[in-house]
């Protein structure tokens, strides 16, 4: 346990680097573009002075690198800042939208999983058949559809057409946002609060767009899965198993499939940033308040400390989850120790 | 005489591949009384593991038996249907595989595979059951009870050698098959498997098929011995026929191989020319090739596997006259 | 079978002529066909389709039936019919028309990406992984931070500093995949710098460069061709991405992931051809490039892509 603590951190501190790289180039490439939030405020016929005052104020008249320096000397008091446009702190909108971002995808990486490593597993135990065939062309497919089309077809289909689902948003309009003061989400909150109808309007927004995420990212799935059962499938222990007499099902989707999962996990961590992506495409299409239209309302209105804070928390994203990646190989895994 | 405990009679078996066909098993024929250990000796490639792995309808994609029967107790396993072949595997006939090291799933305790293995033959057994017969089958190989609860990886591999051998026994078979079961373990570790294999002989009361290239391994263990080249029998008697006046000249040039028996397990390599192209066969015999005592109709007509004389058959000209 | 076709085929080779260079393409096409069964006839089908594609993006007028711009095609946001086969959209444009003449950007922007990143990521990597030391642990961490980073949010952020155009939409893609290209070559120069040729080579004195272009690169050209394949069909779907959420480029331009965004507004009135015909273009197209990289990997390489 404790090794597991010391692992935990390590892992932990080796992010550090990688959130300090993305923050410089991010840093650099928002300061160094033509274009800056005085302006986009201000309008671009403000006069000259009433420009440089505001520069002042803000901070911005100073040699970028000694902005630099302060912004990382900030960030290591755990401060991400004010943001430059709104009286608010960069941590605040974040607080409200970073649980939408992460129902969303923790519910994408469910559907991605629960359809792409069956069909995956599948496609192997019947390798080169018809229905093999079909799910690899799935596969394939499914990796080239962009998420937000896919979304599209869905709201058209079930929204528009068939009228079954809704298309935008996290609730709708009647349910009472006081609900949602808990922990931002929504469907722990209306659990907490006892209020099923609202559970139910939750889940109902939440199901076209984790669905397109995870019908879109399944493919890489059903790829990997297939690939990794059908080595799997080769392996002594596989034929061991079967010279015992045990049943098909069990050699191929106990053995089978818990084999291929490993080099599987030590992949997700990678997938999760394509999910990532993923999300703030569907956040644009299904009008979901998360951090991907978070980060785009900022960017327009170029304010830094939020799209600088944005980046940030995504990174912080991305680490956390391989870290967690690390921590369930280690229990599926009884030769991974830490 | 009681009826023979396995009959395998004409079988071939074929690898098609993009290339062609692999003529991996032709027209192989002998018998197992009970409680007999039969070795199966060749160089690599001449279709042991094959004919092994045939036994229990469990040939590697793209194998498939062409011809022949495999009569288990006068049952033709050729021709079993999927639900009988799987009550069979295990229970009848157990097989113990090349490599210990990677025949164990990695990810599942010991105890889990013998549960899983026995629950599979005895639905309604418990878990306390299982692992207390399993205790006793381990207890049998000189391994703690106590290992039934750790995983592969913790241990070595002369114990996970004996698993193995206890997974294939749990379910009393009486016919074990082990393909090449000590190449990955070290002399000593060797050593201690012949005795072990000798104890549970006596006391399972089990036939063994004995497959290996190890000559030395096999001459400690069996009553007769079945040469395989290329596919197919090239002579089969007991094995102090074998060693002690070999008749085919390719088990002759095996035997003249073995410098010292017990040391050298490679030495099969060291025979001069190499094993058949099987997409392609030679004509003829398939040693011709490579034998000293080779005629011309060696070079035309195959010869058949003829009983020379009581217990021995040779597939040679040389005999066959 | 085999032998006698052998046989059959004149054993002296003729001098250079067209027809004994295509019954030689043809020979080795049927070959590679036996050998490599399945993954052959996807890569067949990837090239097909890029074909068809490149055809499209070259010669637009000959297949479309007006100009992707022409704000009088007919009636307005009409279904598909007979003279409108996607129909038309809100300013009366013929979307099919737009579908072919958008073939021209993304095309353009996807593979001047791909150049780009690999131009720089390739010798990135073949230096870093060459020679090594502190310059090798500092990019390669960057590469790494960047590689593990979602690539889209990263060219959002790219692209909406630029501002829209067709060279910044190009710089803000091209930014993301170096990394791609860098890793992959890196890699393989760290084990063949353990071969023994190359060492050869440096014994009797060879300059290191000399090493590097002649020994080195040439063992990681197969893996590059698979990835930039591969790679083209990533930067396909960004590009359409960044258009779509508005970063990519001016209006003047047609362009599919735009067309999308705009007939995204039209979607709750049932207007479905304005984003089905677009969207099906950017999966044909992704996918043609993915078939091709996948196939060339099983023929090239086929350890690949199991990693
Ligand atoms: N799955 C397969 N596909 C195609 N050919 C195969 C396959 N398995 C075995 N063969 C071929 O069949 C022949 C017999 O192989 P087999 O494994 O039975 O030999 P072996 O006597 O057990 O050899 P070794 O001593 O090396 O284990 C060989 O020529 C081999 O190349
Ligand atoms: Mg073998």
């Amino acid at each position: 346990m404790k090794g597991l603590l010391r692992y935990a951190i390590t892992r932990i501190l080796l992010t550090i680097p990688m959130i300090f790289i993305l923050l410089t180039v991010v840093f650099l490439v928002l300061r160094v573009m033509p274009g800056d939030p005085v302006s986009a405020m201000l309008g671009a016929h403000a006069p000259e002075r009433v420009i440089e005052e505001k520069k002042e104020e803000l901070g911005l008249n100073k040699p970028i690198i000694i902005q630099y320096f302060e912004y990382l000397g900030q960030l290591a008091r755990f401060d991400l800042g004010e943001s430059m446009v709104l009286k608010q702190k960069v941590t605040d909108p974040i607080k409200e939208k970073l649980p939408a971002t992460i129902e969303l995808t923790l519910w994408g990486m469910f559907f991605t999983l629960a359809i792409g490593v069956p069909l995956g597993a599948y496609a192997a135990n019947k390798r080169r058949t018809g229905r093999d065939f079909g799910i690899r062309l799935y596969g394939n497919v499914a990796y080239c559809i962009p998420v937000y089309w896919m979304g599209l077809m869905m709201q058209l289909v079930f929204g528009v057409w068939l009228k079954w689902l809704p298309i935008a948003g996290r609730t709708s309009p009647r349910i009472m946002s006081s609900l949602f003061s808990n922990t931002g989400f929504y469907l722990i909150d209306t659990l907490l609060a006892g209020n099923l109808r609202a559970f139910g309007d939750v889940a109902v927004h939440l199901l076209l767009p984790s669905l397109t995420l995870g019908i879109v990212l399944s493919g890489v799935f059903v790829r990997l899965t297939r690939a990794n059962m059908l080595d799997v499938l080769k392996s002594d222990f596989i034929l061991a198993a079967r010279a015992r007499g045990v049943s098909e099902k069990l050699v191929v989707y106990k053995h089978g499939l818990k084999n291929a999962f490993i080099p599987i996990l030590t992949m997700l961590g990678l997938q999760f940033a394509i999910l990532l992506a993923g999300a703030v495409l569907t956040e644009t299409t299904f009008s979901w308040p998360g951090m991907g239209r978070l980060l785009m309302e900022r960017i327009y209105l170029r304010d830094y400390p939020t799209v600088q804070g944005v980046i940030v928390v995504f990174a912080i994203m991305v680490s956390v989850i391989s870290l967690l990646v690390d921590l369930l190989y280690a229990a599926v895994d009884p030769r991974v120790k830490y | 005489m009681d009826k023979p405990i396995l009959d395998v009679r004409n079988l071939s078996i074929d690898y098609p591949i993009s290339i062609g066909t692999v003529e991996a098993v032709r027209d192989v024929s002998f018998t197992l009384e009970k409680g007999e250990a039969l070795g199966l000796v060749g160089e690599s490639g001449c279709g042991k593991s094959t004919l092994g792995l045939a036994f229990l309808q469990l040939l590697r994609a793209p194998g498939r038996i062409i011809d022949g029967q495999i009569l288990y107790h006068g049952n033709d396993i050729v021709t079993m249907k999927n639900d009988a072949l799987m009550k069979m595997r295990g229970r009848n006939i157990a097989m113990v595989f090349q490599n210990p090291l990677t025949s164990l799933d990695p990810l599942y305790s010991i105890e889990d595979q013998f549960y899983e293995t026995m629950k599979q033959h005895e639905p309604k057994i418990t878990k306390a059951e299982a692992a207390e017969k399993a205790g006793k089958v381990l207890e049998d190989l000189s391994i703690d009870k106590k290992r039934l609860y750790e995983y592969p990886h913790q241990l070595s591999g002369g114990m996970r050698q004996r698993i193995m051998i206890g997974l294939g026994l749990i379910l009393n078979p009486d016919l074990l098959i082990a393909d090449e079961p000590t190449t990955s373990l070290d002399v000593i570790v060797e050593a201690g498997f012949i005795d072990l294999l000798a104890k549970l002989r006596r006391e399972y009361n089990l036939s063994i098929i004995l497959i290996s290239h190890n000559l030395g391994l096999v001459a400690e263990m069996v009553d007769r011995i079945a040469v395989m080249y290329g596919g197919k029998i090239m002579e089969l008697g007991t094995a102090e026929d074998i060693f002690g006046k070999p008749l085919h000249p390719y088990t002759e040039g095996l035997i003249g191989c073995v410098p010292n028996i017990k040391l050298d397990q490679k030495s099969l390599v060291s025979m001069p020319g190499s094993p058949p192209d099987l997409v392609n066969p030679p004509k003829g015999c398939r040693f011709s090739p490579r034998c000293p005592k080779c005629m011309d109709i060696c070079r035309e007509k195959e010869p058949e596997l003829k009983t020379k004389e009581k217990g021995r058959q040779v597939s040679c000209w040389l005999y066959n006259k | 079978m085999n032998k006698t076709e052998k046989k059959n085929t004149p054993v002296v080779e003729a001098r250079f002529s067209p027809a004994s260079l295509l019954r030689k393409i043809i020979g080795s096409v049927s070959k590679a066909h036996k050998t490599y069964g399945l993954e052959w006839w996807i890569m067949i089908a990837g090239i097909v389709i890029v074909l068809f594609m490149l055809y499209m993006a070259f010669f637009p007028q000959t297949i479309a039936p007006f100009s992707a711009l022409d704000q009088d095609t007919g009636p307005q946001l009409s279904a598909p019919d007979k003279t409108h086969i996607f129909g038309t959209d809100n300013l009366k444009r013929d979307v099919f028309s737009r579908v072919v003449f958008g073939s021209r950007t993304i095309l353009g922007v996807a593979f001047s990406a791909a150049l780009l990143s690999s131009i720089i990521g390739i010798p990135l990597g073949l230096f870093s992984g060459y020679f090594g030391g502190a310059l090798d642990r500092i990019l390669s961490l960057i590469m790494d931070s960047i590689y593990s980073f979602p690539g889209l949010i990263l060219a959002i952020a790219f692209a909406a500093m630029l501002g829209p155009g067709v060279i910044n939409i190009t710089l803000a893609v091209s930014v993301i995949y170096i990394p791609t290209y860098f890793r992959l070559v890196r890699g393989q120069v760290l084990t063949l710098k353990e071969e023994l040729y190359v060492e050869a080579a440096h014994s009797i004195g060879a300059p290191n460069i000399i090493i590097l272009i002649k020994y080195i690169f040439p063992n990681v050209i197969a893996t590059v061709v698979v990835v930039f394949s591969l790679n083209i069909a990533d930067a396909i779907m960004t590009e359409a991405a960044l258009s779509y959420i508005g970063l990519g480029l001016p209006a003047g331009i047609p362009d599919w992931g735009m067309d999308i965004a705009i007939g995204k507004s039209f979607l709750p009135s049932g207007v479905w051809w304005m984003i089905t015909f677009p969207g099906l273009a950017i999966i044909l197209l992704a996918l043609g490039f993915t078939m091709l990289g996948e196939g060339l990997a099983e023929i090239l390489n086929p350890r690949l892509l199991e990693k």
